[in-house]
């Protein structure tokens, strides 16, 4: 087998011109006298560092990683439209890039006369765009409006065009970016049958995607570009569950930092309200409950007879986490000091979703634990065995307060967790369920065939 | 450059599409539609006839008249190379998305503004025609020979020009701005609403470096006034400018090739 992309040491450098971009004028390159210091450019950024990698012919290969990676740029300089700094692409045989759809396409003159003209810009010769127009036409799902000029398309409509025209340019190697959002469930299930086809046909494809689903399902191999360095290639399953991984830390690390800074906020507004009041050891009412307790708004308000000094979510091994997973244990750790002994007080939690929908609510009374004594300094933790919430960001509300209500301490969505899951199921709460049948239903084992995969992704949970 | 050079022989398909694409889609929805090509420069005609034969009258002398074929005669390929180059040096820029995102040979794109203004040009030789019969001009066939060789002259020096305009627009947008002005400047520079002989003898010299000077007399020469070409040497001369500039224009374009996708 030989390679259908081979990049050796590809390192892609871009200008960064810190100062407003002086050198877009003429006359300040004049004016300072030398047109050629002016070519320095004051920094530089680097998108690509040293990737290497080859594609063996009918491999469909993907490329993964984070916003900046750089994956568009190798993209580019795999397809030539960029040549990197330094190192070699070496491409064998004929380029189709998905990287802009209808690139080209003229407003004023109708989808017939694009079709050809985008065709020839993309390398066909107008013979064989006449063999395969009504093919084009018929995958674009644009029969009706083949004849009206472009400008009175809707972006749908643009998109597909300019996808059936490129994927029929019958391509040696396809490079695709991030371009299966073009149109309804269909239309993506369309592409992805051509793609597959293309596979069949024993093409080469190089996929830049967020789509990790689509990595693990329909590539042979797989890239994780971080930083324009190759950090991971391999397997796309033992590549994706890496990066997810990466992509958890960071995101851990994202919410705490922001979760740290709401607080010391809602301690500050608080405290600041508390020292109007000159009265320290008195209790004082600080910050303002809202009149809507349903109404999701970040704060802290209450006497602080009793003060919640830390919370802490964590996961089953006791350390501090953010991000769970559906079905995980959780554990929400309350640190209190009672300023003086009491005997009326009630612990409670709220989950809420990213809208500020209540999900779950409750505290030590509801759970019939009657309180009986509080003093000094200790800590409360609520204990969840199973996580089942589907994917999503929550918030919690942390709470003591009297019986009746009147708060000591209230912390009004301050603490955030992400939970992750890999399926795609909808609404807030995953009940633990399977599927029995009787009768002739058959399912087919999952992951055989690309496009079952696709299908069963759009259905409940499985 | 030489490999990049020969090319473009193969991307003659793609460069007549866009050329008509362009020719289409410029007066599609205007009502006149492709008769524009033929007023545009009538009407640029009437009106500096107007100015020069019923404002200012007596200002030209007898062996430039009629003024309105003389004037023509100048203004159809000045607007030609004109236009070209206001286009060209935009046209990297409005066709961005070209150049960034899909492969495409950057140098078809000044060239397609050349050549779809060549064909106004072209279109418009009919109204030429028609004025040359209307004053009853005697044609030399044989001095028409010229009219080609003239045409390709231009053709060379206007791409070569195009070529450079539009890869150095890419780095320095203020050239749009400079261009337009200079233009204006050319255009009076250019022994077109004047002739030759009207221009002072010191003014002459200049005018002699004037590249398009020679253009537009070996027009007139060959399409207005009667006799043989006494042009041809000028011409000559300005084949090899021409060739000189092509290559200048191409050399340069070629060398600042890689910096469009990430300039535009």
């Amino acid at each position: 087998m030989t390679n259908a992309i081979e990049a050796v040491n590809v390192t892609k450098v871009y200008r960064k011109y810190a100062r407003k971009k002086q050198f877009a004028t003429l006359k300040s390159a004049l004016l300072s006298g030398s047109l050629v210091t002016e070519l320095q450019p004051d920094e530089t950024f680097e998108a690509l560092r040293g990737v290497s990698f080859t594609v063996p012919k009918g491999c469909t290969y993907g490329v993964i990683g984070r916003n900046g990676s750089g994956k568009s740029t190798l993209l580019k300089c795999v397809a030539g439209i960029t040549r990197p700094t330094t190192g070699t692409v070496a491409v064998d045989g004929r380029i189709s890039a998905l990287i802009e759809l209808g690139a080209g396409f003229h407003p004023e003159i109708s989808g017939r006369e694009n079709v050809f003209i985008n065709g020839i810009m993309l390398g066909l010769s107008k013979k064989e765009i006449q063999k395969r127009f009504d093919e084009i036409v018929e995958f674009a799902e644009l029969k009706d409006f083949i004849d009206a000029p472009v400008k009175t398309y809707s972006s749908g409509m643009y998109m597909r065009l300019g996808f059936a025209v490129a994927i029929h340019v019958d391509p040696e190697v396809l490079l695709v970016d991030e371009v299966l959002a073009v149109g309804d469930q269909g239309f993506t299930v369309k592409c992805l049958d051509k793609f597959a086809e293309f596979r069949r046909r024993n093409k080469t494809i190089l996929l830049v995607t967020h789509s990790l689903d689509l990595v693990e399902k329909f590539c042979d191999q797989a890239l994780w570009l971080d930083k324009g360095k190759t950090h991971g290639e391999g397997d796309p399953k033992l590549v994706v569950t890496a990066y997810i991984v990466d992509v958890e830390k960071s995101e851990e690390q994202l919410l705490a930092k922001e979760e740290a800074a709401r607080v010391a906020q809602a301690q500050a507004e608080s405290t600041a309200a508390a020292t109007t009041d000159e009265q320290p050891h008195n209790p004082v009412e600080t910050g303002e409950a809202p009149t809507d307790m349903f109404r999701a708004t970040e704060g802290r308000w209450g006497t602080r007879e009793v003060e919640i000094t830390t919370v802490t979510v964590s996961a089953a091994d006791g350390t501090p986490s953010h991000v769970f997973h559906t079905g995980d244990p959780l554990t929400l750790k309350i640190g209190f000091r009672a300023h003086q002994p009491t005997r009326d007080f009630v612990f409670g939690v709220g989950i809420f979703n990213a809208d500020g929908l209540c999900c779950y609510g409750t505290n030590t009374n509801i759970d019939e634990l009657e309180p009986d004594r509080l003093s000094g300094e200790g800590e409360v933790r609520f204990v969840v065995d199973r996580l089942d919430l589907v994917e999503g960001t929550y918030k919690f509300d942390v709470a003591v307060h009297k019986l009746d209500g009147f708060p000591y301490d209230y912390h009004r969505q301050l603490y955030t967790i992400r939970v992750k899951s890999r399926q795609k199921d909808v609404g807030i709460y995953r009940p633990p369920h399977r599927w029995d049948v009787t009768g002739d239903v058959r399912f087919r084992a999952p992951g055989s065939g690309f496009k079952r995969g696709a299908d069963t992704e759009t259905d409940a949970g499985s | 450059m030489i490999h990049n050079l020969l090319a473009l022989a193969k991307y003659r398909g793609l460069i007549q599409t866009l050329v008509v694409r362009d020719l289409t889609a410029r007066y599609r929805g205007s009502v006149l539609g492709f008769f524009w090509s033929f007023f545009n420069p009538l009407l640029l005609m009437a009106v500096y006839t107007f100015v020069f034969t019923v404002i200012m009258p007596g200002t030209h002398p007898t062996d430039i008249q009629p003024y309105g074929l003389f004037f023509f005669c100048g203004i159809l390929p000045w607007t030609w190379f004109s236009s070209s180059l206001t286009e060209a040096s935009n046209v990297l820029i409005s066709g961005g998305n070209l150049i960034k995102k899909v492969l495409f040979p950057a140098e078809v794109l000044p060239i397609v503004s050349v050549l779809a203004n060549l064909a106004h040009f072209l279109l418009g030789l009919p109204i030429l025609a028609v004025l040359l019969l209307y004053y009853q001009r005697p044609l030399d066939p044989l001095e028409l020979l010229w009219f080609p060789v003239i045409v390709l002259v231009q053709l060379l020096f206007t791409t070569g020009l195009a070529l450079l305009l539009a890869a150095l627009t890419v780095h320095f947008r203020d050239i749009k701005d400079i261009l337009s002005n200079l233009l204006t400047l050319w255009f009076f520079s250019t022994p077109i609403i004047y002739s030759m002989q009207m221009a002072p003898e010191t003014y002459r010299q200049v005018l002699n470096v004037n590249p398009m000077t020679h253009l537009a007399i070996s027009y007139q020469e060959v399409l207005f006034h009667v006799g043989p070409h006494g042009h041809w040497k000028w011409l000559l001369v300005m084949g090899v400018v021409s060739t000189a500039v092509f290559l200048a224009g191409y050399f340069v374009f070629d060398r600042l090739r890689d910096s469009f996708a990430e300039e535009v």
